[in-house]
């Protein structure tokens, strides 16, 4: 059975542009116009952050965001809230992005209970293990058609992408480089030849690389390695300070689709 | 049988839940470390730098006037005479000569009373090895001698200016440093917290310290078996180091002491095994101080060492599971002890030692009783601190 993200892999594969924020930021209640700006700006797959206290993968940019959207008051269950009828509004790929204490405390079962209440295609826990996953949770996601997606990096050897590859059911999340999120912008030729090395091995799953990804030059390289690529970092320090979140969603859009 | 599985759990604590960036830096460890750390070669230059350079076997030394005061048989292991000052450098002495059999480059650690850190900077100094050390904003500050020790000794102390500046940050940092250096870097946890094989690897070096408290108190006493082990806890090194080759001797007592704060229940508290609920902190899957979102809560001590939201796995299984009895000593209670050991012994403890020497006054025990208290550290990093509150002690 196809979800919104995978039904979008069989009929698009072509520079995927999925974009990352983080939710409660810049304010409590911009989630709705944050989905919908950047559904109606032409972004393919949206990957909402519930925002944690210690994100051992993320760095700075995104650290902070989630801190003061958490002061702010967010919590997963007013974004599930939140969520409620987000589908009388938009049918874009919608992705929660959350670190595995969190889904451990909300309990995981009514968590993927809310994820199919309120239209959520896929996850990514970066730090859920692959054997935990696959002994406990995975027939639980494919009873519910929730897909997930795992990360690979330079480092991950060729066995273990395999792996990666044959449990991931929504893409494979290739980390650009060594590094938390947000780090570095550019892309090197050492990280070319990584790509080009993933995209040789002809993985089953689509993948789309994250990490790094800052504007239109390198999302567009990405994309010609991968079915497209994640903004995530670059659109937070976007959204600081703006006011009219709308408006600055779809500006930041603009700046990446259009030449 | 207290005893680890396979992939890392002491009953449902542990594991490694780590983000893939972590991974075969991880995977490298687990699958290496056992067979590196007990090659003969290894055990024989760690058992010889303990000797000759940490100035190992340390005494366990009989508080007499401690024990008159309290009415039983104390002893004293002197960790606090260890060369930088606490048994930290047990552990970093191990994982050096780890570091170097993995052909690592540059060593990077995480800090809260600066002990580990210094521990740390001092075999980097010793090895040759570059030394960057992750430390909170708020302990830089209250910790400055230590500071300046790592300077000196030719450290880079970077301060982690996130979250509560403290402790659970400076770890947060450091494992971010090490997820951009995956190749050239090792990371020496301090404590025995992290993702698996970290609770166990440090447990190992540290057990040295309860290796040589059976042979003493054989000595000493006739028996290697004490009725009580009382050490502080953090995130617990000292004291799995002190009831290493106890744990599955169930005639000995094992007392752990967490930091009150101010209070257990006054929001200002790092009294875990009380306040936390199971979930993840830094990979292991432990008991942890956290908001019912999952959020991890900003612990308050008054001693940086305890001031962390979570406990190693293996005192969550211990404690859960009974084996362990925790305590837990305000820091008002800890000002007391150390001023207490201090007049009365010519021992100043650190802070976080004297939070374990309090827990004389907070448990029960006979006076045939023969007690091992773990003098983890010394106190001269918080003379600062104590000497606020020389006029009211």
């Amino acid at each position: 059975m196809l979800n919104r993200l995978t039904k979008l892999f069989e009929n698009n594969r072509e520079n995927l542009l999925t974009v990352y924020f983080t939710a409660g930021y810049p304010k409590l209640d911009d989630t709705e116009t944050i989905i919908c700006s950047l559904d109606e700006s032409g972004a393919n797959i949206i990957e909402i952050g519930i925002p944690y206290s210690d994100p051992l993968a993320d760095g700075p940019v995104i650290q902070e965001s989630g801190m003061a959207a958490i002061d702010g008051g967010m919590t997963l269950q007013v974004l599930f809230n939140q969520l409620t009828d987000i589908r009388t509004k938009t049918q874009v790929p919608l992705i929660l992005m959350g670190y595995f204490n969190q889904l451990l405390q909300y309990g995981v079962d009514k968590f993927l209970d809310d994820c199919v209440k309120t239209g959520i295609d896929g996850l990514i826990i970066p730090d859920l293990p692959l054997m935990e996953y696959e002994q406990f949770y995975k027939d639980k996601l494919t009873q519910r058609n929730i897909s997930i997606s795992f990360l690979i990096t330079p480092q991950t050897e060729e066995s273990r992408i395999h792996k990666v590859d044959a449990l991931s059911t929504g893409f494979i999340y290739v980390v650009s480089d060594s590094s938390i999120t947000g780090m570095k912008t550019g892309i090197s030729s050492q990280q070319i030849s990584y790509f080009e090395r993933i995209k040789s091995l002809q993985l089953s799953t689509p993948q789309l690389i994250g990490f790094g990804i800052s504007d239109r030059e390198s999302y567009l390289t990405a994309s010609k390695y991968a079915n497209g690529a994640i903004i995530g970092s670059a659109f937070i320090k976007y959204l600081k300070d703006k006011n009219e979140v709308d408006k600055a969603t779809a500006d930041f859009i603009n700046l990446i689709l259009k030449p | 049988m207290i005893q680890l599985s396979e992939n890392g759990y002491y009953g449902s604590f542990g594991g490694a839940y780590i983000p893939e960036m972590l991974y075969p830096n991880v995977k490298e460890l687990q699958e290496n470390y056992l067979s590196m750390i007990y090659a003969d070669d290894f055990q024989r230059e760690f058992y010889y730098l303990l000797k000759d350079y940490v100035g190992r076997p340390t005494p366990l030394y009989l508080a007499e006037n401690l024990s008159a005061k309290h009415n039983a048989t104390i002893y004293l292991k002197r960790e606090d005479l260890c060369h930088t000052g606490a048994h930290k450098i047990n552990n970093t002495i191990g994982q050096i000569l780890l570091a170097k059999k993995l052909n690592k480059k540059r060593i990077i650690a995480e800090t809260g009373a600066g002990q580990h850190g210094v521990a740390t900077a001092t075999v980097c100094a010793r090895m040759g090895l570059e030394c960057i050390i992750y430390m909170g904003a708020v302990d830089i500050k209250r910790q400055a001698p230590n500071v300046a020790r790592m300077k000196m000794l030719g450290a880079t102390v970077i301060s982690a200016t996130s979250g509560s500046q403290t402790l659970k940050d400076a770890t947060n940092e450091a494992i971010r440093d090490w997820i951009n250096n995956p190749v050239d870097t090792h990371y020496i946890i301090g404590s025995v917290v992290g993702p698996h094989p970290y609770p166990d690897l440090v447990a190992r070096f540290q057990s040295v310290i309860s290796e040589e408290m059976k042979s003493q108190l054989l000595e000493a006493t006739g028996r290697e078996n004490p009725d009580l082990i009382i050490a502080c806890v953090g995130g617990g090194s000292n004291a799995a180091g002190a009831y290493y080759h106890y744990l599955n001797d169930l005639d000995v007592r094992l007392i752990a002491v967490e930091a009150a704060g101010e209070g257990v229940y006054s929001g200002k508290s790092a009294a875990t095994s009380i306040l936390g609920t199971e979930g993840i902190i830094h990979g292991s899957r432990t008991l942890l101080m956290q908001t019912t979102d999952g959020q991890i809560v900003e612990p308050h001590s008054i001693s940086a060492g305890l001031d962390y939201p979570g406990i190693g796995p293996l005192h969550a299984h211990l404690i859960t599971t009974g084996r362990a009895e925790a305590v837990s000593v305000t820091d008002e209670n800890a000002l007391k002890a150390a001023f207490e050991l201090s007049r009365i012994e010519g021992i100043i403890p650190a802070l976080e030692t004297a939070h374990a020497i309090h827990a004389l006054e907070d448990i029960s025990f006979k006076s045939s009783d023969v007690i091992v208290i773990n003098l983890s550290g010394r106190g001269d990093k918080d003379l600062n601190t104590y000497m606020e509150y020389l006029d009211k002690y």
